[in-house]
């Protein structure tokens, strides 16, 4: 059984890089992951750093979005030094591409109007077809314009993920890996984990980072982690010669060559498979969007599931009733990178959420 | 350095390889056929150009990359030697223009 000063339940990149951001401040860090048996958002997902469109109707989370965007060259330097591993990290924005007139239109007139209402701007622009062929000359006729914002940027995730857990334990964190964590009472002034077989662990604070299991685990500590899984499936080519020079919202060529698509939402349970009428679906979408792909071969397709809260924000919790205990139920696990590492981990280590996070993040919001 | 356990029961044909004429037993997986034929390296990679030779010829490792009638990234392993089709080695990463599908009736799998 070990003891820490912080547990943090989840190895995904939310988990880990909450814990980054502790042990590079020098706290004692245990790091608890589930094992490769967990549902892990970390390992499906696509590698958007994504901003536009985010927080269309709360301007805290379009600038809790956008300070972190502003913050991931810096944060990918210092990880890629300390780690080793390249990130192929890239910022050189990225277009949301619409394929009617109408609905360019109603998107540019929304991401325009919370433009205004935001502290920190994005650069959002809205361009037509010409505009979008100036910079990706294979644009589909289908597409009538995009809207394009200069702060979104992509990553490798799996390297990302890998390279955060490294760096992690050079700054001194400590993982343990294998086991659910089912159950974590207060005890005196801690905290005991337990999983199915018994105490894990005990610490003087929790930090519940665990995606989905965040859940199960929250009510335990007073807290309120209301999510459900949203499927994403998503395909990568063959590699081709790079040629697109930024992203497309759903659309992105990876350092390696590979086109990755991912489009689809769905609301299918604890179920990460891939159907044909999804794929099929997206493989038509990519295709009116870069009519050069349809004769590219797809080598690899696979489904994962978002961590999705009712209104899609994200959730940040410290517990009254368990002082030392915080939830954060995030899907952009990519995006907040650098706030989860940074600011939000030298709250925790203030002990303290502050009420410009506490009040609109906090799943106070659904009880209305 | 491959030799066959078995005679080929194949007749040979005629294929291009890299723009010249070499006889391969027609019908024999087309890795096997070529490595017989001291073709090598089949490709190389797009990151490092690194040359590369099949490796787990079972269509999962992608190390057997060819161009095979015009078509790129073709995995030889899972095609068969038919007659009169051209084999290139595969240079790097495809590029997206020559975006070719190929005809069903050409795939030499059956």
């Amino acid at each position: 059984m070990s003891h820490a000063a912080f547990a943090i339940v989840g190895g995904g990149l939310v988990g880990a890089g909450i814990g980054y951001g502790l042990a590079k401040a020098g706290h004692d860090v245990l790091l608890l992951d589930e094992g490769d048996v967990a549902f892990r958002a970390a390992r499906g997902n696509f590698g958007n750093v994504w901003v536009q469109g985010k927080g269309l109707n709360s301007p805290a989370y379009a600038d809790l979005s956008r300070g972190a965007a502003l913050g991931w060259r810096a944060f990918a330097d210092e990880l890629e030094d300390l780690s080793g591993v390249p990130l192929h990290f890239s910022q050189n924005g990225a277009f949301y591409v619409c394929l009617g007139a109408d609905e360019l239109e109603r998107r540019a007139d929304a991401l325009m109007a919370a433009e205004a209402a935001s502290r920190i701007p994005s650069g959002i622009e809205r361009v037509d077809r010409a505009g979008v062929a100036a910079v990706i000359p294979e644009i589909g006729e289908a597409v009538a314009g995009a809207t394009f914002c200069p702060l979104d940027g992509m990553v490798d995730p799996l390297r990302l993920l890998r390279a955060l857990l490294s760096g992690y334990q050079r700054l001194g964190g400590r993982v343990q890996a294998g086991g659910r964590i089912a159950r974590i009472d207060g005890e005196g002034r801690g905290f005991v984990l337990r999983d199915a077989s018994g105490i894990v662990a005990t610490a003087d604070r929790v930090v519940l980072a665990a995606g989905l299991g965040n859940a199960g685990l929250a009510p335990q500590l007073g807290l309120t982690a209301p999510v459900r899984p949203v499927r994403g499936q998503v395909f990568i080519t063959e590699k081709l010669r790079p040629f697109m020079p930024c992203g497309i919202h759903f659309i992105r060529q990876t350092a390696d060559g590979g086109v990755i698509c991912g489009e689809s939402s769905e609301e299918a349970g604890f179920d990460e498979a891939t159907t044909r009428p999804v794929l099929r679906n997206s493989a038509a979408k990519i295709t009116a969007v870069l009519p050069l792909l349809r004769h590219v071969r797809v080598v690899r397709a696979w489904g994962a599931l978002r961590v999705m809260s009712p209104d899609g924000l994200p959730v940040y919790q410290r517990s009254t009733s368990h002082p030392g205990a915080y939830l954060a139920s995030v899907h952009s696990g990519v995006t907040l990178l650098p706030f989860h590492a940074g600011p939000f981990a030298a709250a925790l280590a203030g002990d303290w959420l502050a009420p410009d996070l506490a009040v609109p993040f906090s799943p106070e919001r659904f009880h209305v | 350095m491959f030799r066959s356990l078995t005679e080929p029961t194949g007749r040979l044909v005629t294929v291009s390889l890299d723009g010249r004429s070499v006889e391969l037993p027609e019908g024999d997986n087309l890795a096997v056929a070529l490595l017989r034929a001291g073709h090598g390296p089949f490709r190389t990679t797009p990151a490092k150009a690194a040359p590369r030779q099949p490796y787990c010829m079972m269509g999962v490792c992608f190390e057997c990359l060819a161009e095979i009638d015009g078509v790129p990234n073709r995995q030889t392993c899972q095609e068969r030697v038919v007659p009169g089709q051209s084999i290139r080695r595969q240079d790097g990463a495809r590029s997206t223009g020559s975006a070719a599908a190929p005809a069903p009736a050409a795939r030499g799998t059956p």
